[in-house]
């Protein structure tokens, strides 16, 4: 397992004084080479569950664990690119060993290359979107984690960039952890979908991909996001 | 741009003839007129006096104005970035605002001495309550969502300073080396006056001990120009180059 989560509880307390759980008991791991998806309703303690992950916030019961030592790619759901850098600066600056042929492959898989020397603020968020996602392959990452990289996006945007991302983690192979209430993209990326609850987060579904995904009917597809959608 | 400058030249020619009827008016002893002045700045820069005191003023400039920028900066982050820091530091940081320049240069001479030490460390300590007010604002205001950038992807110190910190904070910084720099050159005068043996400033107190209003402004106006001129070449620039990336207000 590249990533083993067991989480117990996440509390936050609010303003006036009172707790809130946002996170339920919550166990998953996510295997070398694989596509875990988490899908759930918004607010339902999706990002909360990334930046556990990310070790961005400690305060929780439970256990997170990495392998040591391993690098960690993550693209935030707001792209968070620096506007004072170029979008070719900002993935240098993450991942200063990338070499020039393979930020040149990410770049043009991306449809990046004409906006390299744009700063952040001249691009689209969908284009800044994919510049956050070029950041987060660029470091090679044993693990990537996704915070709804494909919201607010037009349909053909997302799409493209659905395709884009399947490409290359299949082509890496590292293991990545999605988090999205998109159920298609789910079903498009991932080996296994954990449906989470409504607040405090729990896991009330999983589903595992074992067709090929790309050779996946349409019928099928939808018949599979009508089960992870319906109610528990 | 070409219309604003003819502007600027205009009203420029227009503060001479002021100075210049103003000099004709009282009879030419209290002020002399604009020509003799710039006679006197031709003799004192061919003697090499006027070169010679505007370096080692511009030096004192120079060491107070690094001092106090450099050390300013580091305190004020400090309190902006740590709760503690800010805590203690607050009432000294008023205390320090609010003591008249004069009263540290003189603490400063008495202390330490009439030397080069007391005179730089006196005009360092008067701007330096303005750096760190100034770079504590940019440090409260430092945007967490880059911390978090810079925690997930393990950026090494030195990449979060370039290319994160100093972008953010070099606004507040450039705001306060401009003001910075206009108020420690007013004040390395006064220090030179008070207690320094060369200098404009030192300068300034022999015309005023021989009542030469010719050597006063031979002295002040060629230094007021290259104040201005730092100002315009200098931080200016400076200033506009940090702000590059922000989009252009329509």
């Amino acid at each position: 397992m590249r990533l083993e989560v067991a989480i117990e509880a996440k509390a936050f307390r609010s303003p006036s004084g009172g707790l809130h759980q946002a996170l339920g008991r919550l166990a998953f791991g996510v295997p070398e080479g694989e596509v875990a998806a988490i899908v759930g309703p918004s607010g339902c303690g999706k990002t909360t569950l990334m930046r556990l992950i990310a070790g961005l916030d400690r305060d929780y019961d439970g256990r997170v664990t990495l392998r040591p030592g391993d690098r960690l790619g993550v693209a935030f759901q707001e792209p968070r690119l620096l506007p004072w850098r170029t979008a070719e600066d900002n993935v240098r600056i993450a991942a200063p060993n990338a070499t020039e042929a393979a930020l040149g492959v990410l770049f043009q898989r991306f449809g990046l290359s004409e906006h390299r020397r744009h700063l952040p603020g001249e691009l689209s968020l969908g284009l800044a979107r994919r510049v956050s996602l070029a950041r987060a392959l660029a470091v090679e990452p044993d693990l990537l984690l996704l915070d709804e990289p494909f919201a607010s996006l037009d349909g053909a945007t997302r799409a493209s960039l659905v395709e884009a991302v399947a490409e290359i983690v299949a082509c890496r192979g590292m293991a990545t952890l999605l988090i999205t209430h998109d159920i298609d993209a789910a079903i498009r990326l991932a080996d296994t979908i954990y449906a989470l609850s409504p607040r405090p987060a729990t896991i009330v579904r999983r589903v595992r991909i074992d067709a090929p995904r790309s050779r996946m009917s349409p019928q099928a597809a939808a018949a599979l996001a009508r089960e992870i959608g319906a109610p528990p | 741009m070409g219309l604003n400058l003819a502007w600027r030249l205009l009203s420029l020619a227009l503060l001479l003839l002021c100075w210049q009827i103003a000099s004709t008016a009282s009879g030419g002893n209290n002020l002399p007129a604009p020509w003799e002045v710039l006679q006197r700045i031709g003799q004192e820069a061919r003697s090499g006096a006027l070169v010679h005191h505007m370096a080692i003023t511009l030096g004192r400039v120079v060491a107070a104005f690094v001092i106090a920028m450099a050390l300013g900066s580091a305190i004020g982050y400090a309190m902006g970035r740590n709760l503690l820091a800010d805590r203690l530091g607050d009432p000294w940081l008023v205390l320090l605002l609010n003591l008249p320049a004069l009263v540290i240069i003189v603490l400063a001479y008495i202390w330490i001495g009439l030397n080069e030490v007391a005179a730089i460390g006196a005009v360092a300590l008067n701007k330096l309550p303005n750096a760190i007010v100034s770079l504590r604002e940019g440090a409260k205001a430092l945007d967490p969502q880059y911390d978090e950038l810079a925690e997930v992807f393990s950026l090494p110190a030195w990449t979060r300073l370039r290319h994160i910190l100093a972008p953010q904070l070099a606004p507040y910084f450039a705001a306060s080396a401009r003001s910075g720099l206009s108020l420690v050159w007013k004040i390395v005068l006064v220090v030179e006056l008070m207690g320094r043996s060369n200098g404009i400033g030192f300068q300034m107190n022999v015309a005023f001990q021989l009542f030469d209003m010719t050597l006063l402004l031979a002295y002040a106006l060629p230094f007021v120009g290259v104040m201005l001129a730092i100002e315009f070449l200098l931080v200016q620039p400076f200033e506009r180059r940090v702000s590059r990336w922000r989009p252009r207000a329509a």
